[in-house]
């Protein structure tokens, strides 16, 4: 093998992203394909991709399997497509082998996963290259017309022009065609948006344009209108890709959340079938580690359920025979069956899923600082225009009557400087003002690992002055943690046993020890704890049977070696390490901060207490916390719902803004606007900084875009303007309002104090 | 004068070329993964025996 050094690495090889370490339970067979040269291909979501090196890792792994043929990894969207000879191995080989190198993967429904090329990306960037392409070989033939004003002959200069019309007719209405779409669709229902002086400039410029040529005349617009629309595509295409971008996001995590359950068939034999396809009555098996896909009851085993992403409740809870069981929790430590009692849309889950439904609404009627700006600007354009027209070609006659000198222009001459100001007002820095900033916003915090997953998303978090906290999994890390101080020789040794169990407390006592290897003869005990010889590791009932019950409420484990005295671990879900310097930093921003929860009040007090928040609220029901919400936003507040768990996705939905951690459920994640990454809690600190950078900057291009059109559409109405002026105004104006965008990229030694 | 009948042919020929050029690496997928497109260049050929 030629990279034998890298085989025992695991991960990201650049040390980009942790390594992954729980192993995928969920069998994807379901998703397998069968593809068009009659290989079998499966699609997969690969997590912590991030370098060169892991691209060569993961294929060359993959490819490295017995009759894979083909494996490419898509870095921009972490998609993964494996293709392998039918029957040479199993789905779950695959999956398997990416565990091994140290990367998460699951898989996607194929159903979900189709449309994944951007066709309308695409078509935006090829009307894109062919307006660039039309506005550049049309000033080849512009310039000479400009700089040989007065020793050009009109035959020469009409010939130029023509062959400018040449290219720029079919260009342009080819190129246009995404403006006149829009302003037809906004023109049937009665109302008009900025796609209207956009189109009506175009045909207008074109029509008056070859009226001119051909009657030899000076000025013909056509390279104005090819670099309008040019730079309009711009910004139309930065915009789509943003939106696309939350759409991908969200799709992504739809086909991530139909995960597979094992169903036990009648003749004992278990398959994997996708979670929509289980029906009540059906049996599944749900090993340890696995996340109950609908509601149930246990049928068979005995184990431990872990709630928190239902009610934000950290300790574990006993499950047996009997126990209702809904969908969403994990089941910890011991394989049970479940027998469904409901169907997956009719569970629990699509409770909430009715209740993001709601609040996701509420957040439709945002109205964009873009689109406020364009409501006031068509108005005023068309008016404009009209007055230009009007005035030239009455004005003269108008002035008569008062008594002044005044010579008649003929409606040509009224119709080409209406035709100017329509040109010269064309939103062209409108158009990039917001997307530009957006794209540079939202790329500066992707690599501080902030996902935003919209442009409206940055404009709403830039408003937010509550924000409201959950505790378990957001304000904590949502995992026990070794709290009490042990020598290090009885860690290792009782972390030798934990390495075999999956109960939280065992993870956290061997993330406590670090690396090691288990006690060779060490079995769980279900529902007590691990021994191994005389070595025992649980409860105190189990472990220490003799030792003195010490009641502060901390979760705990004894581990008694057989000689010396028990000893005991206690454990806390510790707050964040970041937690309290987070919200003095959201504080002196100027935001309230709360803290609301499912769990217990001592809990909720205690994490309250260390971060620092005076209000909070415990015992929180997922209604609970959207109520808080909406009495918040009642009060006239811009809340901004920060939350990971199952319960929280309702509220995430239903506030101003949203925010997850990356290890946020995925329906949380879906729901929220912003995604982070990491262990800490500041990046939502620089997420609110960069949104108000961006929500700036935004302003003050429109401002500029304001500015400019009231310098310029009064040159246009005197009919001052020439296309020289016009080509000149309209790209340094676009030019300007890009650059401003891009000081955001450079500002940040300002924006993080 | 006579020049331009063949210049200005000439320079809009090269440009379509070009327009033709961007059109097919847009379909043939070279735009899809832009990330991914930075850091393959960084692989060394595969040199296994």
């Amino acid at each position: 093998m030629a990279h034998a050094a890298l085989a025992g690495e695991i991960g990201c090889p650049s040390g980009l992203s942790p390594a992954s370490d729980d192993a995928s339970s969920a069998d994807p067979s379901a998703f397998v394909r069968r593809d068009a040269q009659g290989r079998d291909t499966l699609e997969l979501m690969v997590q912590g991709a991030k370098c060169s090196g892991c691209i060569r890792k993961i294929e060359g792994g993959l490819l490295a399997l017995p009759g894979v043929g083909d494996a490419r990894l898509n870095l921009s969207t972490g998609r993964l497509r494996v293709a392998w000879r039918p029957g040479a191995l199993a789905a779950r080989d695959v999956t398997a082998a990416l565990t091994r190198l140290g990367y998460g993967a699951s898989a996607f429904d194929p159903a979900e996963a189709v449309r994944r090329i951007d066709e309308e990306g695409r078509a935006l960037l090829r009307r894109l290259a062919v307006a660039g392409f039309a506005a550049m070989n049309i000033m080849m033939f512009s310039v000479p017309v400009w700089s040989g004003d007065g020793e050009m002959g009109p035959a020469t200069r009409t010939l130029l022009h023509w062959i400018s019309a040449l290219v720029a007719i079919p260009a342009a209405l080819y190129a246009a065609q995404p403006f006149f779409r829009s302003a037809w669709r906004a023109l049937r229902v009665r109302r008009a948006n900025m796609d209207v002086p956009i189109s009506l400039a175009v045909v207008l410029t074109l029509a008056v344009s070859i009226a001119e040529t051909a009657r030899q005349g000076d000025h013909a617009y056509f390279d104005g209108i090819t670099m309008l629309l040019f730079f309009l595509l711009i910004g139309r295409y930065l915009d789509h890709r943003l939106r696309e971008q939350a759409r991908t996001a969200a799709r992504d995590l739809l086909a991530l959340q139909t995960v597979t359950a094992s169903r036990v068939e009648a003749d004992g034999r278990v398959n994997a079938v996708a979670s929509r396809d289980i029906k009540v009555g059906d049996r599944l098996l749900l090993a340890a580690g696995d996340r109950a896909p609908v509601d149930g009851v246990v049928e068979e085993g005995d184990s431990e359920f872990d709630c928190s992403m239902l009610t934000g409740e950290t300790l574990p809870q006993h499950a047996g025979v009997g126990t209702v069981v809904r969908a969403g929790v994990v089941n910890l430590t011991q394989r049970i069956v479940l027998c469904v009692t409901a169907a997956a849309r009719d569970s629990a889950i699509a409770e909430l899923a009715r209740l993001i439904e709601i609040g996701e609404q509420g957040r439709a009627r945002f109205v964009r600082l873009a689109d406020k700006a364009a409501a006031l600007y068509v108005p005023v354009v068309h008016s404009l225009a009209a007055l230009t027209f009007v005035g030239w070609l009455w004005g003269p006659m108008a002035l008569r009557a008062l008594g002044f000198e005044a010579m008649d222009v003929d409606a040509r001459v009224a119709l080409l400087n209406a035709v100017a100001v329509l040109i010269i007002t064309c939103p062209c820095a409108l158009g990039l003002a917001a997307p530009a900033v957006q794209v540079v916003a939202t790329g500066r915090l992707f690599k501080r690992g902030v996902l935003v997953k919209s442009g409206d998303a940055l404009e709403r978090l830039a408003q937010v002055n509550v924000a409201v906290f959950d505790k378990t999994g957001t304000l904590t890390r949502g995992k026990p943690r070794l709290v009490s101080a042990v020598d290090a020789d009885t860690l290792l040794a009782a972390a030798a046993l934990a390495r075999v169990s999956r109960h939280p407390l065992s993870r956290a006592l061997v993330e406590a020890a670090g690396p090691g290897a288990a006690a060779k003869d060490a079995r769980e005990v279900h529902g007590e704890g691990v021994e191994a010889g005389p070595m025992r590791l649980g409860r105190r009932s189990f472990a220490a049977p003799q030792a003195a019950d010490s009641d502060d409420g901390a979760m705990e484990l004894w581990f008694a070696d057989g000689v010396r005295p028990p000893v005991r671990f206690a454990f806390a879900d510790a707050v964040r390490s970041d937690a309290a310097q987070t919200i003095a930093a959201l504080r002196k921003r100027g935001m309230r901060v709360e803290l609301i929860s499912g769990d217990r009040r001592a809990a909720v007090a205690a994490a309250a207490r260390e971060a620092g928040i005076e209000d909070w609220v415990a015992g929180a029901s997922p209604s609970d916390k959207t109520a808080r919400l909406a009495a918040l936003r009642a009060e006239g507040k811009f809340p901004l719902m920060v939350g990971d768990g199952l319960n929280d996705a309702p509220a995430l939905a239903a506030a101003h803004a949203s925010a997850s951690p990356g290890t946020a459920l995925e329906a949380s994640q879906a729901a929220s606007d912003i995604v982070f990454q990491g262990e800490g809690l500041s990046a939502l600190v620089e997420a609110v900084d960069v949104a108000k950078a961006a929500r700036a900057r935004v302003v003050e291009n429109l401002l500029f875009s304001a500015l400019y059109n009231i310098v310029a559409a009064p040159l246009a109405m005197a009919g001052l303007l020439t296309p020289f002026i016009a080509a000149l105004a309209m790209s340094s104006s676009s030019l300007i309002v890009t650059l401003n965008a891009l000081r955001l990229q450079t500002g940040s030694k300002r924006l993080w104090t | 004068m006579d020049l331009m009948v063949f210049l200005i042919p000439a320079a809009l020929f090269l440009a379509l070329l070009g327009l033709g050029a961007f059109f097919w690496s847009l379909s043939a997928g070279q735009y899809d993964d832009l990330d991914g497109a930075a850091h393959r260049i960084l692989i060394d050929e595969e040199d296994d025996a």
